[in-house]
């Protein structure tokens, strides 16, 4: 059978090496959620071949039902409240028969998972049993499908960690899940999908959850085992970068239906859907700006090109020096002292009206503990905290009042963030109302006003959160942000949570209302190619230290630090001819900010390395 | 399930989804039925009960069951089915209002509890464990023989020992409301405490407060009839389900009616009561869905 859809003239691009017949074989899959004048099809008519040792990725956004195919082609589909209505869904097992895991029977499909088809989640908490040991889990899976005893089943456990590459396997077989960091439980998981040699993997965002060096590391290490075992694998992703390192084939899907299918080169190289075009128009490409020195907005497909944003003005809004918050850690009985997390170790930085300073690093690196401890979601021990030249650092009546009305906060997750019982308007007015700025019908007016600053009309005002879309939602919060005028907007990993397409947009829009408001944005992130777009500065994160801080240009063009360099190396090209698969990553583990008392961390002021770019010289604990 | 397939599924509102959950509940949905009978009965005595409930009628005593008299008479000939329809409102107030009481200063101290943390804390949690120490019964009579028997002392007693439960649960879902982002992010714009706790923290605890609060005028009843029962609580001549059985006592095995009519009430009320929590606490529960 001919490889679907791929109009490219033959010869062009790499054939994939491919079996004699699909390992997989899904024909006009149909899936329903709900019933009577509720149902919905959230997967209509799917056609999708894999092939042993091939990797095909499913490409989509939230609702594109990439999920909802993988969860059919494994029948957990009736656990989750779905059911497939028509289709088929061929699958040829090791001893050559065909099933069609569309009608087979539950006990049937319970035992092809695990020799035939395995699934590793997005989550490696959740998925993992908090109560049990690795060993005993990984063994369990082993004991369930293979004829054999405990022991030969931890026997087994251990060769199983040794081949996801976890450094003393034998020791880490005692251990609990949350003894073990994201990317080594992900590998755990990993593990257990492995320990019974299926011949088909399924990989639902294996990496979404993990910070970008231990995604490389995974994503490495799936491609590698895979071409061990020759399995097939179905990889899905909303991450066109992830797409490019990993996939062989490309699924991209919408709205429940398959809108392109190709060879990755070709996908990326000439994407013949609009749909598909503008997926990866919205993904930002790390470099892309290297020869700029102002952040430029995502480009629009139909609008003028965006023009670069030369806004920052003026004295230092935001001065802060010498931050220290540190986070007792007490166990036992008696709540006894045990040791210091040092979140954030003497961090300094200014930040000027109009400009946006992105700080960067890996989770628990403290970024997000540093605009916590700005506004005071934390209590810094140390340290000053100037507001346009005024002190804020001890609060009293009149500064808190000062402090949160110049300095406002949007979080990671705008559905968590918005009060599920007010309407979106009320959300609005309440700094407002808090801090007096307007009354009576007044408010409204400005409710109004901001919600057409953000994109969204009057009518949203009486909406509840939960009948708003994600990136409504966040415009909802940063309409909030900006209702009582504030000088500085601290975004904490605020587009993360969003869709490509729809983090684009979110990002134009703040920095739109930058170029119009002057507004200050202090932004975490960790997602390098976002800061790339939007940041004219950016410092960099490292157990609770600044290693170092820059114009963008410089800090991402000529990194100084060893640790700059790792997480840009990290970062994925959406170019499937550019591939880290074989190149080598440093994949040590970031060691932890936990501390004994009385163990502080070496501090040294950083040496300017070039205009404005300082870096740190000293080994600041652990790996540099 | 996965966000894409969540993603996919209609989304109701929360009222909306409870409404559905709730009205698959066919028992809880049976017992409030049962209960808004109840209240409409008791509203409307003076024009549903057949016969007058504190008028004597000396010729017509211990009467069993009959087309006249529903559920017979008592001792003063006084038809049983009328003073139970009237001792249904005394029941019923005794129970809605009493809950409500406790109800209302159990929510404000556990929300200042949860919210200030600290000494406010403890020395309010440390109070509640003193009045939960006790039995809610003998709470009750110890607050009666300080304030005198009557019925409006019941309620009271009732206020007092339904308070300490509230406050607990308030206090529990406050600290996790506390801790949410959205409350956070509240605080973070620089909302007062008040307004906080109005807006954001309160209705957060409603679901919960109601389950108890239906659940807890079921236990009300009960303990108001008990108090009847023993004479500290309604009255004679007024009628009350726990007086009447108490007045029906003396009359096991010669008229039974007497007791097993009034028993019957209190033994509908009370169950309604708590199916309908139950069924609520199903519709309400997060960790359920």
């Amino acid at each position: 059978m001919p490889l679907p859809t791929s109009s490219a003239p033959p010869g062009k691009y790499p054939s994939v090496s491919i079996g004699p017949a699909p390992l997989l074989e899904v024909r006009g899959l149909s899936v329903m959620f709900g019933s009577g004048l509720d149902s919905v099809r959230a997967v209509r008519a799917l056609d999708l071949d894999v092939r042993s040792g091939e990797t095909v990725a499913i490409v989509g956004e939230s609702g594109s039902g990439k999920s909802v195919t993988s969860l059919s082609i494994t029948r957990l589909i009736d656990h989750a409240g779905g059911r497939i209505v028509s289709g088929r869904i061929g699958f040829t097992d090791r001893d050559g028969h065909l099933h069609d895991l569309a009608t087979e029977t539950p006990e049937a499909m319970r035992r092809l998972r695990g020799p035939e088809l395995a699934m590793v989640f997005q989550e490696p908490m959740t998925s993992l049993n908090p109560v049990l040991r690795v060993g005993e889990q990984i063994a369990e899976a082993v004991m369930l499908h293979q004829n054999v005893g405990r022991d030969s089943a931890m026997a087994e456990a251990k060769r199983m960690l040794e081949r996801v590459r976890i450094p003393e396997a034998a020791r880490q077989l005692t251990r609990y899940p949350f003894q073990l960091s994201g990317g080594m439980r992900q590998r755990v998981m990993i593990a257990i999908a492995l320990s019974c040699r299926p011949r088909f993997l399924i990989a639902d965002e294996p990496t979404t959850a993990l910070d970008v060096t231990v995604q490389a590391q995974v994503l490495r290490l799936m491609a590698s085992l895979q071409r061990e075992l020759g399995m097939g694998l179905m990889f899905i992703t909303h991450d066109m970068g992830v797409v490019a390192e990993i996939a062989d084939r490309v699924v991209v899907m919408r709205n429940g239906e398959k809108v392109e299918e190709g060879v990755a080169e070709r996908i990326f190289d000439a994407p013949e859907h609009p749909y598909t075009q503008t997926l990866l128009a919205a993904v930002p490409a790390l470099g892309s700006l290297a020869a700029q020195n102002l952040p430029i907005p995502f480009e629009v497909p139909n609008a003028p090109k965006p023009r670069p944003q030369d806004t920052v003005r003026g004295a230092p809004v935001l001065e802060v020096r010498d931050l220290v918050t540190r986070f007792d850690v007490r166990r036992g009985l008696f709540g006894r002292l045990v040791g210091r997390i040092h979140a954030v170790e003497h961090v300094s930085f200014d930040l000027r009206p109009g400009e946006t300073l992105a700080v960067v690093g890996e989770s628990g690196c403290g970024k997000s503990t540093t605009g916590r401890s700005i506004i005071r979601l934390e209590q810094p021990q140390n340290g000053t905290i100037h507001l346009a030249g005024r002190d804020v650092t001890r609060l009293d009546g009149t500064t808190e009042k000062v402090l949160h009305r110049a300095v406002q906060y949007v979080f990671q997750d705008p559905f968590a963030s918005l009060d599920p019982r007010l309407t979106v308007g009320f959300s609005i007015a309440e700094p407002i109302r808090a801090h007096r700025l307007l009354t009576g019908a007044a408010v409204e007016q400005r409710v109004q006003a901001l919600l057409e600053q953000v994109g969204l009309s009057a009518r949203h005002a009486g909406r509840y959160p939960h009948e708003l879309s994600g990136g409504q939602r966040q415009r909802v919060c940063i309409a909030r942000a900006l209702a009582s005028e504030p000088r500085v907007i601290i975004a904490d990993e605020a587009v993360a949570a969003l869709d490509v397409s729809i983090r684009a947009q979110v990002v134009n829009l703040m920095m739109d209302l930058q170029a119009r408001l002057g507004v200050a944005y202090l932004f975490i992130s960790h997602d390098m190619a976002v800061v790339e777009r939007i940041a004219h500065r950016v410092a960099v994160m490292y157990l609770g230290q600044i290693v170092e801080i820059g114009p963008r240009q410089a800090v991402m063009g000529d990194p100084h630090h060893a640790y700059t360099r790792r997480l840009l190396q990290a970062v994925p090209v959406p170019d499937p001819r550019r591939r880290w698969r074989e190149q080598e990553v440093d994949d040590t583990e970031v060691p932890s900010p936990l501390r004994a008392i009385g163990d502080l961390p070496r501090l040294e002021p950083l040496v300017e390395v070039g205009p404005d770019h300082f870096v740190a010289r000293h080994r600041v604990g652990g790996l540099y | 399930m996965s966000e894409a397939a969540i993603g996919t599924v209609r989304i109701r509102s929360p009222l909306g989804e409870f409404w559905r959950r709730f009205m698959r509940r066919r028992v809880a949905l049976f017992a409030g039925v049962a209960i808004l009978v109840l209240v409409l009965a008791a509203i409307f005595a003076p024009w549903i009960a057949p016969y007058d409930a504190t008028t004597p009628d000396y010729g017509n005593v211990l009467s069993g069951p009959s087309f006249a008299h529903l559920a017979g008479t008592d001792v003063f000939g006084r038809d049983i089915f009328s003073r139970i329809i009237w001792g249904g409102r005394v029941s019923l107030t005794v129970g809605f209002v009493s809950v409500a009481l406790g109800c209302a200063v159990g929510m404000a101290l556990g929300v200042v509890s949860g919210f200030a943390g600290g000494f406010l804390d403890s020395l309010i949690m440390r109070f509640c464990d003193v009045l939960l120490a006790f039995p809610g019964i003998l709470l009750a009579i110890a607050v009666v023989a300080v304030l005198g028997p009557g019925i409006s002392n019941v309620v009271y007693a009732i206020a007092v020992f339904s308070m300490p439960v509230f406050a607990r649960l308030v206090r529990g879902s406050t600290l996790a409301l506390k801790e949410t982002v959205y409350v956070q992010a509240a605080r973070s714009i620089g909302v007062r405490a008040l307004p906080l706790i109005v807006y954001h923290i309160l209705p957060g605890t409603l679901p919960g407060v109601i389950v108890y609060l239906s659940l807890r005028i079921g236990t009300s009843i009960l303990t108001a009839a008990a108090l009847s029962f023993i004479g500290l609580g309604a009255q004679p001549p007024s009628p009350e389900w726990g007086a009447m059985l108490s007045d029906g006592r003396s009359y096991l095995g010669v008229a039974d009616h007497l007791t097993v009519f009034p028993g019957l009430a209190i033994f509908v009320t009370v169950l309604a009561f708590n199916l309908l929590g139950d069924g609520l606490r199903d519709a309400l529960d997060q960790k359920l869905r």
